[in-house]
């Protein structure tokens, strides 16, 4: 790669921010630092107008939850097409109540990633220009890609189980046994049918 | 109700003679299920605002579910024209969080294996497209070919189209001992072919002439938005992902790259970047990917075809990214382990998720049959979109 | 069973269980030319969703073709009579999937093609996917495959037609108007 390393590109970008910045987090496998919320409009500014860095390209944006440290890391990955180098920040935000500033004045592609994760995290991007649900239908409630989501049964009456069918075809059995049993003796009152299990 | 919503925030007042419609989502030519609501003043578009999630079926969240060799499946279907690629980016990201060295003969079965289904991908891409413009003579050609590298493919592991080939630290199979000359012969004949399809439909004047100067996305849109692949290409910017930042058997390998210099030609009103140089930069790399699978026959190792992997795949804490040259465009995987049998999170980022983006703003002014020829021309398909 | 698997379905009387049947039913010669001229020009609705869309269009391609049986792909329901469901179909298609089956003319039906279609398939994990689609629409023929092979689909087409090769005009059975009592609210279409 010819450009910067993570490290040279981190340690600029401590002596322009000073500690809005984290330390370059140990290289289990792919090296990233924290930045820190509220400042990450002006850095991500820099990190695009910078020439030695001029980060044009933002490859990724996603977000992960971690409910035991009750936090949501949303995860951005820049690449330059001048330099050849890539970066890798996070932004951690409090899971209550998650909100950042969007990035979508900056690079458009922004746009339908901040949608991605307001509608599978729930995070909300302030100066967003339309930040409305965009893969699940508009009715959903929750955030499915949150750890504690659950469903919650079907929609609008669908149900989201089926059944298995080697459970169908004993059920079918034991009826038609308990029939059976019941039509020879009919004093010997047989049990209901078992229910059927259902298989989430 | 999601369409009154939509209509105040997007759309604002519509004066009397506009139309606000919906194409889609089962449509023969928005390439999967895709909708547009469009607002329409008779043929001529305001605005078409896509609406996307009819195929959301949360892969990203099963990753979390499934181990991580029972991801692979699933990962076919993130792309189901090119699921080599979105295979291999997966294995490539979790053999990074493992530290594994792939055999050289498992890199060139993968690079192989991923250049045939480039070519049956484009082929479809390049075969919708005619058919959306209205030309639906060259869909059925695309298809026979199409069903020649089938079964290639298939005599190679066994599937027509979900492959699941690619393992996370080689590949399932070997390649059967006539599988070689096989695969030359058809090389052979690919290449008339692809002369045959110019005289079809590439230099055609209707639809050079239909395509030429529309759509025209310049080169910093195209960064800013997001665009990869063929798509950023053909705006003109010099990058791809098998020579920049190579990957596997591709350094092995000598071949060039397609950039879009308005093929359709100045007198047509052709541009930098317009629906039909994205159209020609396909053709173009069908023909590289013929040379590459060439060069991989010729150079091909002996060898072990997939590397020493332990029963259950614990990879250690920590996270890493792997980004391939789909045929679509660059997909980068994102692989978040905790030490589990299970991932944490897998994201799989798409080249057609970035393309939507860009519709809305290039739509303004467009008539609703541009529409169609400029959704074509990007290539997306709703499974990327939505995973 | 029936019972079971017809528990999403309230409003419509189409017992799958009962047309899948192979019992021989003598017809007359009005029925024998009414039923082979509407298994002889089947048109089917595209309607491919996911992976098995991309199979639905290599079986009407040139080397497994349909249209040597008589049917033609129609982009709209209004013109088809056999919709084959081809591919995964989500909460969020759900809607549109009943407007189709809907918006279709009779007699009308529908083939299941690939194991998403038929029970989910491998997105039975998901959230957002329909475990099969005969929760919403009643399914003729299934036709099993993750995809299936353009021979399987084909061989799928070739029973629907034996089907209506058996209809009887007085007893083919025709689904009730939904709304009465169906189990689901989903938006209906007049």
């Amino acid at each position: 790669m010819p450009g910067l390393t993570f490290e040279q590109i981190h340690q600029r970008l401590v002596e322009k921010f000073g500690d809005a910045v984290g330390p370059l987090s140990p290289p289990k496998k792919d090296p990233f630092c924290v930045f820190a919320a509220p400042r990450l409009g002006e850095i991500c500014r820099f990190l695009k107008d910078d020439p030695a860095l001029y980060f044009d390209f933002l490859e990724d944006l996603t977000a992960t939850d971690h409910p035991k440290e009750n936090l949501i890391r949303v995860v951005y990955h820049f690449y330059s097409y001048r330099h050849r180098h890539l970066f890798i920040a996070k932004v951690e935000l409090d899971r209550k109540d998650p909100q950042v500033d969007s990035l979508e004045p900056l690079w458009k592609a922004a746009n339908w990633m901040e949608r991605e994760v307001f509608d599978l995290f729930g995070v909300t991007f302030r100066g967003h220009s339309d930040l409305r649900r965009i893969l699940m239908p508009d009715d959903w409630v929750g955030n499915p890609l949150r750890k504690d989501y659950t469903e919650s049964g079907g929609y609008r009456g669908i149900s989201n189980v089926r059944d298995n069918p080697l459970d169908l075809y004993l059920n079918m059995d034991r009826q038609v046994r308990a029939e059976q049993a019941a039509a020879q003796s009919p004093e010997a009152a047989a049990p209901p049918a078992v229910a059927p299990k259902a298989e989430g | 109700m999601a369409l009154d919503q939509l209509i105040v925030t997007k759309f604002g007042t519509d004066a009397e003679h506009e139309m606000i419609l919906n194409m889609g989502p089962q449509h023969p030519s928005t390439h999967g299920v895709i909708n547009f609501v469009v607002q329409a003043d008779g043929e001529v578009m305001k605005k078409a605002v896509p609406q996307v999630g009819y195929l959301h079926r949360a892969i990203e969240k099963i990753g979390e579910i499934v181990t991580y060799p029972g991801f692979m499946p699933y990962t076919d279907r993130i792309d189901y024209l090119a699921a080599m690629f979105a295979n291999e980016g997966y294995a490539l990201a979790v053999e990074k969080l493992l530290g594994l060295q792939v055999p050289p003969r498992a890199q060139y079965l993968r690079a192989i294996s991923c250049e045939l289904n480039r070519i049956a991908s484009h082929l479809i891409s390049l075969g919708t497209m005619a058919m959306d413009i209205g030309a639906v003579t060259p869909f059925p050609y695309a298809l026979r070919e199409r069903e020649s590298i089938n079964d290639l493919l298939e005599a190679l592991c066994g599937a027509r189209l979900t492959y699941n080939y690619h393992r996370i630290g080689g590949v399932a199979f070997d390649m059967p001992e006539d599988w070689m000359p096989l695969c030359r012969k058809w090389l052979d004949h690919f290449e008339k072919i692809l002369n045959e399809w110019d005289r079809l439909i590439s230099f055609n004047e209707i639809f050079v002439e239909r395509l030429a100067g529309m759509g025209t996305i310049p080169a910093e849109m195209a960064v800013n938005y997001g665009l990869v692949g063929p798509n950023l290409r053909a705006s003109g910017v010099d990058f791809d992902l098998r020579r920049d930042e190579p990957y596997g058997a591709y350094p092995d390998f000598k071949f060039m790259i397609p950039i879009g210099t308005a093929y359709a030609g100045k007198h047509r009103g052709g541009q930098v970047g317009d629906c039909y140089d994205r159209f020609y930069c396909r053709v173009l790399e069908c023909r590289e990917s013929l040379l590459i699978v060439r060069q991989a026959l010729d150079k091909f190792p002996d060898g072990e075809f997939m590397a020493k992997v332990p029963r259950k795949i614990k990879p250690e804490v920590g996270e890493a990214q792997s980004r391939i040259e789909a045929a679509r465009g660059e997909m980068a995987y994102y692989v978040v382990s905790d030490g589990g049998e299970r991932a944490y999170r897998v994201r799989a980022r798409t080249g057609s998720f970035l393309a939507m983006g860009i519709i809305e703003d290039l739509s303004r002014g467009l008539m609703i049959a541009d529409l169609v020829a400029l959704i074509a021309s990007l290539d997306v398909v709703a499974p990327e979109i939505d995973r | 069973m029936a019972d079971q698997a017809t528990k999403d379905l309230k409003g419509y009387s189409h017992d799958p269980g009962a047309s899948a049947a192979l019992v021989t039913t003598s017809t007359n010669l009005i029925e024998d030319l009414i039923n082979w001229s509407r298994r002889s020009s089947m048109f089917y609705l595209l309607f491919g969703l996911a992976c098995c869309g991309i199979e639905l269009m290599q079986t009407g391609g040139p080397r497994a073709d349909l249209d040597r049986f008589g049917s033609v792909p129609r982009a709209t329901p209004r013109q088809s009579d056999l919709m084959i469901v081809a591919g995964t179909l989500t909460y969020k298609m759900a809607i549109r999937c009943k407007l189709l089956y809907e918006q279709m003319a009779e007699p009308k039906y529908v083939i299941s093609m690939g194991s998403c279609a038929n029970c989910g398939g491998l997105f039975q994990l998901s959230y957002s996917v329909v475990k099969g689609v005969d929760k919403i629409i009643p399914v003729d023929v299934y036709v099993p495959g993750c995809p299936p092979r353009p021979e399987a689909l084909t061989e799928g087409f070739l029973r629907v037609q034996e089907l209506i090769k058996r209809e009887k005009l007085k007893t083919k059975m025709r689904p009730k108007k939904p709304g009465t009592g169906a189990g689901y609210d989903l938006p209906e279409v007049a």
